[in-house]
Order: structure tokens, then sequence, then C-alpha cells
């Protein structure tokens, strides 16, 4: 078709317009689905490393000028426990985010690795199940682990060949479990909290 | 469906194969392929995007002015792509994060951009959308194929199944070079044997 301005400038701007209605449209379809997806994300991972709750209550709380979200989780207004989503930064391909959970007492119940960029076969090990990193801290008492790899002098096992990865999930662990402490006396000290008041409907615990 | 038609899906698989003949859309070829369910991902959105970018554009190919083709081109195609996007964030989230940056990298893909310009500008609607059947299907068979090798080789296991041998395989065919080397040996041995 030859080419004029005007029919130049029609034709763009009327594709234009129809290809952003056409995206509009199926934004506003996705919307709520993208934010459950989302959503039920965090669940499983709070289902997973929490003992049985009914609801679980969200403060932020900031540690080393990160803002680490942590969930306590309660049956019938009784504290269960607390899971911590934490962040490293010094993960081998960027952040790290795992969800860290803990018994009351801070015995460490499970971790879920929820976001890494590691090598794959390498760094992303830390994901499986039951790997290294995993098995020297679960059902440990965090404040009787020293939180750093064996190379650095802590008692952390790290990864084969992935020592930067560990020392990230490390940090990770480490900076969860101020966060845990945090909101664990912060009945106490609420002034350095800032309560987030959204309640979530229980997760099942399978 | 008649010979003609059948022929223009299998010349995109065979004859006219993305990865391994045109040799297009390394990049996402390469950066995907660390297992088979990541490569097959990919396909099948590349596949999705290319049919109905196809389809529109040798729709619309009569009404668009030569001198501003490419740019109308690139709207639809990046509509498509962001269509997708949101789609699987919302449906496959897990897919969708494993894949990452280059669900939008789609868009820059030089295939569907190519077969708009090579095919779908020149052919009726029907027709072009075989062609993106055919095209897609040729780069998701392939994807599959370099994601199930490097990730047998690199990782033991096969579609996320472990095969029980993840400790005696050599990493690297997980990592970049063995991307490379994975491509290479398939190009060959494609060239050789199947595109007579």
């Amino acid at each position: 078709m030859e080419s004029s301005l005007k029919n130049m400038v029609l034709v763009l701007f009327t594709i234009t317009l129809l290809s952003s209605a056409a995206v509009g449209g199926v934004y506003m379809l996705t919307e709520e689905p993208i934010a459950q997806a989302k959503e039920l994300a965090v669940k499983d991972a709070l289902a997973q490393v929490l003992p049985q709750f009914e609801a679980t209550t969200k403060q932020s709380i900031e540690v080393n000028q990160l803002p680490i979200v942590a969930h306590t989780a309660t049956i019938a207004g009784e504290t269960v426990g607390y899971a911590v989503e934490s962040i490293s930064k010094n993960g081998f391909g960027g952040a790290v985010r795992l969800m860290v959970g803990f018994d009351t007492e801070g015995k460490i119940l499970n971790i879920n690795v929820l976001e890494q960029k590691e090598t794959p076969g390498l760094g992303t090990k830390m994901a499986d199940e039951g790997n290294v990193l995993l098995a020297s801290l679960k059902d440990k008492n965090a404040a009787e682990v020293n939180m750093t790899v064996k190379k650095d002098g802590g008692d952390i096992d790290a990864l084969t060949a992935a020592t930067i990865s560990s020392r990230a999930y490390a940090e990770a662990v480490a900076i969860a479990y101020e966060a845990f402490k945090v909101a664990s006396g912060a009945q106490s000290k609420a002034g350095d909290v800032t309560t987030g008041a959204t309640k979530q409907e229980g997760g099942q615990h399978e | 469906m008649s010979n003609n038609r059948l022929s223009l899906i299998w010349k995109g698989i065979i004859k006219e194969n993305p990865t391994f003949v045109l040799v297009l859309g390394m990049c996402p070829t390469l950066g995907t392929t660390t297992s088979a369910i990541n490569g097959l991902g990919m396909g099948v959105a590349t596949m999705a995007v290319l049919i109905m970018s196809n389809a529109v554009i040798a729709m619309i190919k009569n009404f668009i002015p030569d001198k501003v083709r490419i740019p109308a081109f690139i709207v639809v195609i990046a509509s498509f792509v962001t269509v997708i996007d949101m789609l699987m964030q919302a449906y496959v989230p897990s897919l969708y994060s494993a894949l990452g940056v280059f669900i939008p990298l789609i868009v820059v893909n030089c295939i569907i951009l190519g077969r708009a310009e090579a095919f779908a500008s020149k052919n009726g609607v029907l027709d072009s959308a075989l062609d993106g059947v055919g095209i897609g299907l040729g780069f998701t068979l392939s994807l599959t194929t370099i994601g199930a090798i490097r990730e047998i080789l690199g990782s033991g296991s096969i579609f996320g199944l472990s095969l029980g041998i993840a400790d005696y395989m050599p990493l690297v065919f997980v990592l970049a070079p063995g991307g490379f080397l994975v491509l290479g040996f398939l190009m060959v041995l494609f060239n050789k044997y199947l595109k007579k």
C-alpha cells in the first residue's frame, strides 16, 4: 500500500489503539488470578514451614535495613510458631528469598526457598529436598547454631561448589532469626515494629 | 487438510527448522534450555505468539502502508506477548518464574518478526497461521530436545524426574558452554541426517 503521512498516522494510531484495548482487557481478566496465584504461593510456603495453624498475622520488621515480613501463626489466639520471609542480596545470581519457620522457642522447623536465581545444578540445590544446608539447620534451635558456613568457621554444611550461594542462604536464615527475635518479643516492645493488620485465612497443614 | 497445507507445517519442522536450519532466536534457545520442561514452555509460548501474530498480520496486511510496516508488526507482536505474559503469570506461575525475562523478550525474537515479514505479509490468514504452527512446532521440538539432552547429561534427570545418576554427570551441560556444545552437535546431526 502507498504510504502517505495521513494513512501512516491513521493506521498506526488505529493499531496501537486496538492493541492497548486488547492488552487492557486481558489485564482486567488476569489481575485477580495473578493476585490469587501470588497469595497461594505465600500460603503454600507458610503451610510447609509451620505446624498446623488457624490464622496468621503479618508484620514487617526491619533487619539490616532490609524489610522482612514475619508471619505469626496462631490457634485460638495462642501463638504456635513464626514464619519469616527473609532475603539475602548476596546470592550468586542476585537475591535469595527464603521462608523460615520457627516454633515459639526458636527451633527451626523448616526452610522453603521462595526465589533464587543461582547457577542451575549448583546453587539451585538449595531448593532441593533434604539438601545439606537444610539438613544442618532443620530441627535445631537457631540460638545454638553459628549461622555461617563451615568454611567461615560456622556450623552450616555448604553445598558442593556453591559456597557463595550457601553463604547467602546462611545469611538469609540469620536475618530471619533476627526478625524472629523481634517478632517473638514484639508484644512487649511494640514500638519497634509496624504491625500490618492483615489477617489471612488459616492454611491447613497436610 | 490438503497435502499442500500439511507440507506448510512439515516445512517448519524439518526443512526450515528455525533453530537448526534458519539458526534464528539463539538467545532464548541457549538461555532457557537448561531443562526439558523449560525448553518446552518457551517453545509453546513462542508458538502461541507466532500463530496469533501471523494470523493477525495476514489479516491486516492490506491496510498497512509499506513505510510503517515494521512498527505496525512490532506493536501487534508486543501486544500478544504481553497477553501471553499475563496469562502465564496467572495460570502457570511456576513456569512463569522459571522462564523469567525470556517471556517479554519473545517480542524481539527474530523468528516472529521474520515470519511476519517473510510469510504472513505475503500470504492468506489460514496459510500464515499454519506457517506459525509449523515454525512454532519446529522451535518447540528443537528446544525440548536440547533441554532434554542438557538435563540428562547435566543434572541426570528428565522432565524433573531423577534418573538416579546425578552424581556422575558433568555439570557443564547445564551451564552456558554445554548449551553451545549440545546445540552445535545437534545442528550437525540434524543437517546431515534429517534435512535431505
